[in-house]
């Protein structure tokens, strides 16, 4: 009887402690952490989305509550207004979610650009629709409103040929971008004062 | 005692190097090796967990009941695998990258538990420290090497840096998992070798 009391006090006390310190470390390396995903993951993105801003997209960001979710927004400057926002979504491509990073012209409504930041597609296939400057180029310029999809489905997307998964998966992540944009544009537009 | 406790720390070196020796701890050897710079991130971090996981189950020694030692270890081990990568995550995000899934799967190295049950659960503090970070530093040195060797033949660069002439065609097969079987395999036939006296 006292061993397996022992055993249970041990195994708690143990668990009880490393619980306590893996909290401890994950407070304080959270900020570090997601800077490091600002620098490596989405920055570049937003880079070559936005490379007329003036400024610093990733500095000069805002955070919106939706529902459940926290969204952070990249504000950029171009022509000396701050009146481009971007922010990323996420859609379903074929080997699990897709990152995407859409750039929006709030007076306008339309798409300065649009990236994709992870993704685990197949290299020199569904991958291309993060490394062909071609597919990712044609959002510039299209209107961020409505459902996406790509032309064989009979929407407006030019589908990566042997990748129409990851297409569709880019065109999913751009159809929540239009959503989350139609719910949250008011209030993106008023923290744009700000900047 | 300060002799045997040199001892502890060398005999990981050579006599007892995880991946050539004891033929521990494949997974992440065959895996991560594709260059020289995630098999020393990912030697560095497993050298990380076994010299914590060794003093922390050597001082816990006495007070572990031996019924439930596996599970206290594996908490342990747990433990310090989750800093690693944290710590990863926030200071050497590429690396974390690159290694991603390899990292949580340190819980699961043998090398690691290995010590934990052969060695730290029997011996002091001192000892035990010092065979970790001798076994820590052998493992690193191993996937180095084998990432070098990879590396060199696989994609014609050291480190990132050129070392063969622009008119050396890359042997491909070297960076994909056969080609870590087979390196590995070269290795461990050397390494026999060159014991055998």
């Amino acid at each position: 009887m006292r061993d397996l009391i022992k055993m249970v006090l041990v195994l708690a006390i143990l668990s009880l402690v490393s619980g306590g310190l893996l909290a401890a470390i994950r407070n304080g390396t959270k900020d570090q952490i997601e800077n490091q995903q600002l620098t490596f993951v989405k920055g570049p993105a937003i880079k070559t989305i936005f490379t007329a801003a003036a400024n610093d997209p990733i500095a000069d960001r805002f955070k919106i509550q939706d529902g459940d979710v926290e969204r952070t927004f990249f504000v950029a400057k171009i022509d000396g207004k701050a009146q481009s926002v971007a922010f990323e979504t996420y859609g379903k491509g074929f080997g699990g979610d897709i990152g995407l990073m859409v750039g929006v012209n709030v007076s306008d409504d339309k798409m300065v650009g649009a990236q994709v930041t992870t993704h685990s597609e197949t290299p020199g296939l569904g991958s291309k629709a993060k490394d062909d400057p071609k597919f990712s180029g044609q959002f510039k310029g299209m209107e961020l409103k409505g459902d996406f999809k790509v032309k064989n489905d009979g929407g407006q997307v030019d589908a990566i040929s042997g990748a129409t998964v990851s297409s569709r998966g880019v065109a999913g992540a751009l159809t929540d971008a239009s959503t989350v944009y139609a719910r949250l544009k008011t209030q993106i537009a008023q923290k744009l004062q700000e900047f | 005692m300060a002799k045997t406790i040199v001892q502890e720390f060398t005999k990981g070196l050579w006599d007892e190097i995880p991946p050539f020796r004891l033929v521990l701890g494949l997974c992440p050897t065959l895996a991560v090796t594709k260059s020289v710079e995630n098999g020393i991130g990912m030697g560095l971090a497993t050298t990380f967990v076994i010299v914590g996981s060794n003093i922390l189950v050597s001082m816990l020694r006495n007070i572990i009941p031996s019924k439930v030692r596996i599970a206290c270890f594996i908490v342990v081990i747990a433990t310090f695998v989750t800093v690693v990568e944290l710590l990863m995550q926030a200071y050497t995000y590429p690396l974390f990258l690159t290694l991603g899934i390899f990292i949580p799967l340190i819980v699961v190295n043998c090398i690691v538990l290995g010590r934990a049950e052969a060695f730290a659960f029997k011996n002091p503090v001192l000892p035990s420290l010092a065979d970790g970070l001798g076994i820590g530093i052998g493992f690193t040195l191993a996937l180095g090497a084998l990432g070098a060797v990879r590396e060199l033949f696989g994609n014609g660069t050291l480190l990132g840096a050129q070392i063969m002439p622009a008119s050396f065609q890359p042997f491909g097969f070297m960076v994909q998992a056969p080609g870590a079987f087979v390196c590995l395999g070269l290795m461990l036939c050397v390494m026999n070798v060159l014991g055998k006296k």
